[in-house]
């Protein structure tokens, strides 16, 4: 754990990450933006923000007030930015607003759907509004419709729909005139956990299966790496991280065990831990244990994978204390594990143990939702 | 609830809409066609077409009304022995009717623009290629065209109707002339108030009723005071006092240029100077309301 959580506080490490990741992607950027500030008389939303996007899914991840929908307003063309540049697409959102928004996709946070058309009516609208001619326009929106996961319903008024429909129509609208990027803000608000897997797997498709590339705001950490190859965080205005989820999430892998207990061992776990510390394995978390107030919690060993073998030390160290093995499953590191020890870090009284805390506490939010 | 069954349900969930996707490389009309497109949805929409039923009852009921009591008129008109023509003028109709145009107006210029503004579907516009100019002339267009389809209709019923009756082809050609650039003058006029009052508050009843007072309330309170004015021998102001209210700004301005009978006591409306005043107080509204709902919309945005 020490040897991850470090490589993870150090700064230098984290700025040679950023630098590698910007470099890499300045290539083909599809959302640049220079020192870009925007300020109201009392409110400076955007503070120097400089950032460059590449192409597939980006999370856009900020708490309420960090700047997230000015930011988008501006990538629209639909506001001037008070200082700085931006440009979508290789066009400067000052002077190609038009072009910019012919190619983009927009799908607003709010409620956005008259409840008197249908989905197909009101879909078919907005294509039109996007310059696709008539036909077009009614076979774009059946394909559309189609993608997004809603067929029969979709010739009844809007007004009848669940929330989860109408994030779907919402969702529709901004993809219906093919463009290359959508902005998606806050897409799976006010969904249950199922309907909020599956938008986050029709935003994965977009990108894997339309080839449009996604940025997609959140104030979830969590449902950001299932989802984005990149996470960009700013807070105030100004740009907190930008790196890979690639980078944090797919170095090392996590391993949850857990096991039975039996008479010769009744505290399965703890023997278990004992004998893979004593094997060299090393243990995520608090001790390895998995504290997320889950069924089963306090009886799930987190270890770090380093390859094929900690497999193999795995089960045959559950297979010499004679335990049932109950589950070993491989876990992505969650993108607010890095967040939470990297603020631990900054706080800095205990970092390794404050960070872990948080982070287990953090997991265990995350996850409650599933 | 692990990973990879979280995986699993994703790619089975995509699995089933899966279809293959098909990118679009046809043409991109841009603005002009998103305004057309804007104003024929509009305009469709003002008549309840492309709508639920529901929404098509009151405007269609209204239209009906108009286009039958200019049928009921052609009958009077034709029935009558040796008539020469018909029984009202191509400019008064709208003048008697224009509580039925008042309604239709107070109930579809909310819908033209309210329920974009109250259901916020306003950013979805703006977040495309048009331009808050596109979307408040072509919101503006089809208000206007719907009131000139509503006024002009029954014109021209009379208009055949006169026809049929083998009135003089020459007179009735001259006045249903008239009568259609009135009416377009109004429906213009009643348009830009309308969208103004509608466009000020996101809850249509509000829009409704703030239309109807705006109609009705200077209506009533200018021939009101016309009326003491003419009683009390003040002759001079009844033309005046014309000015402060939509339908008899148009009663003016057809009196004064289009061969109308003023509805004013007396009957006596402005001539042609005093007319030119009605004129530009009628063109300056229009401005204005053209202006005051750019501005609207301008602070809309997303």
């Amino acid at each position: 754990m020490y040897a991850w959580s470090l490589t993870r506080i150090q700064p230098s490490g984290l700025t040679t990450a950023v630098v590698r990741a910007t470099n890499v992607i300045s290539v083909t950027a599809v959302i640049a933006t220079e020192a870009l500030s925007m300020r109201f008389p009392r409110v400076t939303a955007l503070d120097r923000l400089t950032l460059d996007i590449g192409p597939g899914v980006t999370g856009l991840v900020g708490s309420n007030g960090a700047g997230k929908s000015t930011l988008i307003k501006i990538l629209l063309g639909l506001s001037p930015a008070t200082e700085g540049r931006a440009a979508v697409l290789g066009l400067d959102v000052a002077t190609s607003g038009a072009a910019i928004r012919e190619r983009v996709g927009y799908m607003p946070e709010h409620d956005c759907l008259p409840p008197d058309v249908s989905a197909t009516e009101f879909v078919v609208h907005m294509a039109r509004m996007s310059g696709l001619p008539p036909t077009a326009a009614r076979e774009r929106t059946a394909d559309t419709l189609r993608h997004v996961g809603l067929y029969e319903e979709r010739y009844r008024p809007i007004g009848g729909y669940s929330t989860g429909m109408k994030q779907r129509v919402k969702l529709a609208q901004a993809l219906v005139h093919d463009p290359q990027l959508v902005l998606l803000d806050e897409p799976t608000n006010g969904l249950d956990p199922v309907g909020r897997d599956e938008m986050l797997g029709l935003i994965r498709r977009i990108h894997t299966d339309f080839g449009i590339s996604v940025l997609v705001t959140s104030h979830l950490l969590g449902e950001l790496e299932r989802t984005c190859d990149h996470v960009v965080v700013i807070d105030g205005g100004t740009l907190l991280r930008s790196s890979s989820t690639s980078d944090f999430t797919e170095t090392t892998a996590t391993l949850a065990v857990e096991v039975t207990d039996s008479d010769t061992h009744p505290d399965g776990t703890g023997a278990l831990r004992k004998v893979l510390t004593d094997a060299g394995v090393t243990l995520i978390g608090h001790d390895g244990i998995d504290t997320e107030g889950l069924p089963g919690a306090g009886h799930i060993l987190l270890i770090e994978a380093t390859g094929e073998e900690t497999y193999d030390v795995v089960r045959d160290s559950v297979a010499g204390l004679g335990l049932g093995l109950v589950r070993m499953e491989q876990r992505r590191h969650q993108i607010a594990e890095v967040f939470l020890t990297e603020q631990g870090a900054a706080q800095a009284a205990v970092p390794a143990a404050a960070a872990t805390a948080g982070a287990v506490q953090q997991k265990g939010s995350g996850r409650d939702e599933h | 609830m692990s990973t990879e069954t979280k995986a699993a349900a994703g790619r089975d969930a995509s699995r089933i809409h899966n279809i293959g996707y098909r990118s679009y490389d046809g043409p991109r009309l841009g603005r002009a066609y998103a305004r057309r497109s804007l104003f024929s949805q509009t305009l469709r929409g003002s008549f309840g077409l492309g709508r639920s039923a529901k929404s098509k009852v009151l405007p269609m009921l209204l239209f009906g009304v108009m286009a039958l009591v200019a049928a009921i008129l052609v009958a009077v008109s034709i029935a009558a022995p040796d008539a020469t023509k018909l029984v009202v003028k191509y400019t008064s109709y709208a003048i008697y009717l224009q509580a039925v145009i008042g309604l239709f107006i107070a109930a579809q210029a909310p819908q033209a623009v309210s329920r974009d503004l109250r259901f916020k579907s306003v950013p979805l516009y703006f977040s495309r290629p048009i331009e808050h100019a596109d979307y408040v002339v072509a919101k503006f267009a089809a208000t206007a065209s719907a009131l000139f389809i509503l006024t002009g209709a029954p014109l021209l019923i009379l208009y055949v109707g006169s026809l049929l009756a083998k009135f003089d082809f020459a007179d009735q050609t001259k006045w249903f002339g008239q009568g259609l650039v009135s009416v377009a003058l109004l429906s213009v006029l009643f348009a830009g108030l309308g969208l103004v009052m509608a466009a000020l508050t996101p809850r249509r009843g509000f829009g409704v009723a703030a239309v109807i007072a705006l109609l009705t309330i200077t209506y009533g309170a200018v021939s009101t005071v016309q009326a003491i004015a003419w009683e009390t021998g003040s002759e001079g102001a009844v033309q005046w006092l014309g000015l402060f209210s939509p339908i008899t700004l148009i009663d003016g301005v057809q009196t004064a240029f289009l061969g109308a009978t003023s509805a004013f006591p007396g009957g006596e409306g402005p001539g042609a100077g005093v007319g030119v005043v009605y004129l530009l107080v009628v063109l300056a509204l229009v401005a204005g309301s053209y202006a005051v709902l750019l501005r609207r919309y301008r602070r809309v945005g997303l």
